[in-house]
């Protein structure tokens, strides 16, 4: 199992475990972690699974895809770190990741 | 008041759900009217997600989004359903009785239905306009603040910001730039999914001083009384300034809102529509609710799960619409009734 944390717009932090080969946004509506809305279901369709890596976490997951950075057009207060936690994968390598999740997502 | 328009069944949402209605209806002898806020049939799975494959459909192993809507269409070719889109149904008015419902329907487009059973296969909701959580926003909104363009006379002789990066953004900043006084394209990158000549016209344009293209993204908005002033605007180096503008249109995308279903007079339970199973009947009698917006124990949020429920509730939908006539059970493969509807 691989823990995963999200900190929410008022700085209230909760570590959930994730399963390898879902993804950031599945692990966190398992777990129901506020903050992530998901309206797509993770097509890449919607940007209401935004968040904001944390900044010593932005250069170790894997960078983001174009279609990724195209729906990122959707979300708001878009930042250097943010991503769309539906593309993000958990695996090993992320194990101890830090997500922040935005005031609204849209 | 208009011309009202009497149906036998009127399905609200397009979506692949509302789309086989109209087959399980149409086998019953039950003519559909269709409606749906987007302008094209297949709802999710052609707005959100065309070109993506899905797995789960018995009998096909794999479909995108837009293959399966293309498919529904051809199959309920043979009932000849009418559809109206672009059309948000604002009201449902209860003229008849438990036992012989009957329904005016009311749309923002002022189609104005009389139908004998109410399908509701609204999805997640009616897909709108997203709105930037900007403080205060909703006090310009309709007067400086727009989500679309109805008029372009509206934008004459204003400074118009035009904020996003799709083909909605660059289309109307371009066809806007013609009428307004000037225009500004904001966007939080260089780079543009909408169509590449309408990003070389934008820059074309720009190089030519005819309009403004600003990296940025809005925080605020100045002004009063509705009357939009200045965008307060996070630069890409992460400084604020003003951009002075007295109307703006956001792009951002849809987004699902259940909007006025909720005053229908239905029982809600989470921004669903509780259904019975054995017909999937809302507590109004006559109103039925099928696909992802209904809920009963043990609902699950699949295309055929929808199916199954527009199958069942076209069952009940036939006792409103035939009283007298007795409903027999028939297969499409051996019935020649059947087969002449279809046409094969």
């Amino acid at each position: 199992m691989v823990q995963i944390t999200f900190i929410d717009a008022a700085g209230q932090s909760r570590t959930v475990e994730g399963e390898t080969g879902a993804t950031v946004m599945e692990t966190a509506l398992k777990n129901n972690v506020p903050g992530i809305e998901a309206e797509c279901g993770g097509a890449c369709a919607c940007a209401t699974c935004h968040v904001y890596v944390d900044e010593s976490w932005a250069d170790r997951i894997p960078a983001a895809q174009p279609m990724e950075e195209d729906m990122l057009d959707f979300a708001f207060d878009v930042r250097k770190t943010s991503r769309l936690s539906c593309q993000i994968r958990v695996t090993a390598e992320v194990d101890g990741l830090v997500v922040n999740t935005p005031e609204r997502q849209g | 008041m208009p011309d009202i328009i009497k149906t036998d069944a009127l399905i609200v949402g397009a979506g692949p759900v509302g789309l086989f209605a109209v087959f399980e209806l149409g086998l019953l002898d039950i003519k559909a009217h269709v409606l749906d806020i987007l302008p094209m049939a297949g709802g999710q799975c052609a707005e959100l997600y065309p070109e993506k494959p899905i797995y789960d459909i018995p009998g096909f192993p794999t479909v995108t989004g837009q293959g399966l809507v293309d498919n529904l269409l051809k199959q309920i070719e043979p009932f000849s359903p009418t559809f109206h889109f672009g059309e948000m149904v604002t009201q449902v008015e209860p003229l008849g009785t438990a036992e012989a419902p009957l329904f005016r329907v009311t749309t923002d487009g002022e189609l104005v239905f009389e139908t004998k059973a109410l399908l509701i296969a609204a999805g997640g909701g009616s897909f709108q306009p997203k709105k930037p959580p900007i403080p205060g926003i909703d006090a310009y909104e309709g007067t400086s603040v727009f989500y679309a363009v109805r008029k372009m006379e509206t934008f004459r002789g204003r400074h118009v910001l035009v904020v996003g990066g799709g083909d909605s953004a660059l289309d109307w900043a371009l066809n806007l730039e013609k009428v307004a006084d000037r225009v500004t394209l904001m966007h939080r990158r260089d780079a543009f999914r909408a169509a590449p000549h309408s990003v070389n016209a934008m820059r074309e344009l720009v190089r030519e001083k005819k309009m403004d293209f600003v990296l940025g993204q809005v925080t605020g908005l100045k002004g009063e009384g509705g009357a939009l002033s200045a965008a307060v605007v996070r630069g890409e180096d992460g400084t604020s300034f003003d951009l002075p503008c007295d109307a703006m249109l956001p792009f951002f995308g849809l987004t699902m809102k259940l909007g006025p279903i909720a005053d229908w007079g239905l029982n809600l339970h989470e921004n669903l529509i509780p259904a019975d199973t054995e017909k999937f009947e809302t507590n109004v009698p006559g109103v039925f609710a099928v696909g992802d917006i209904n809920t009963y124990p043990g609902k699950l949020k699949l295309i055929l799960s929808g199916f199954h429920e527009v199958a069942l509730a076209a069952q009940r939908a036939h006792r409103y619409v035939y009283p007298d006539k007795k409903l027999t059970f028939q297969y499409t493969t051996s019935s020649s009734s059947l087969q002449k509807k279809l046409g094969v």
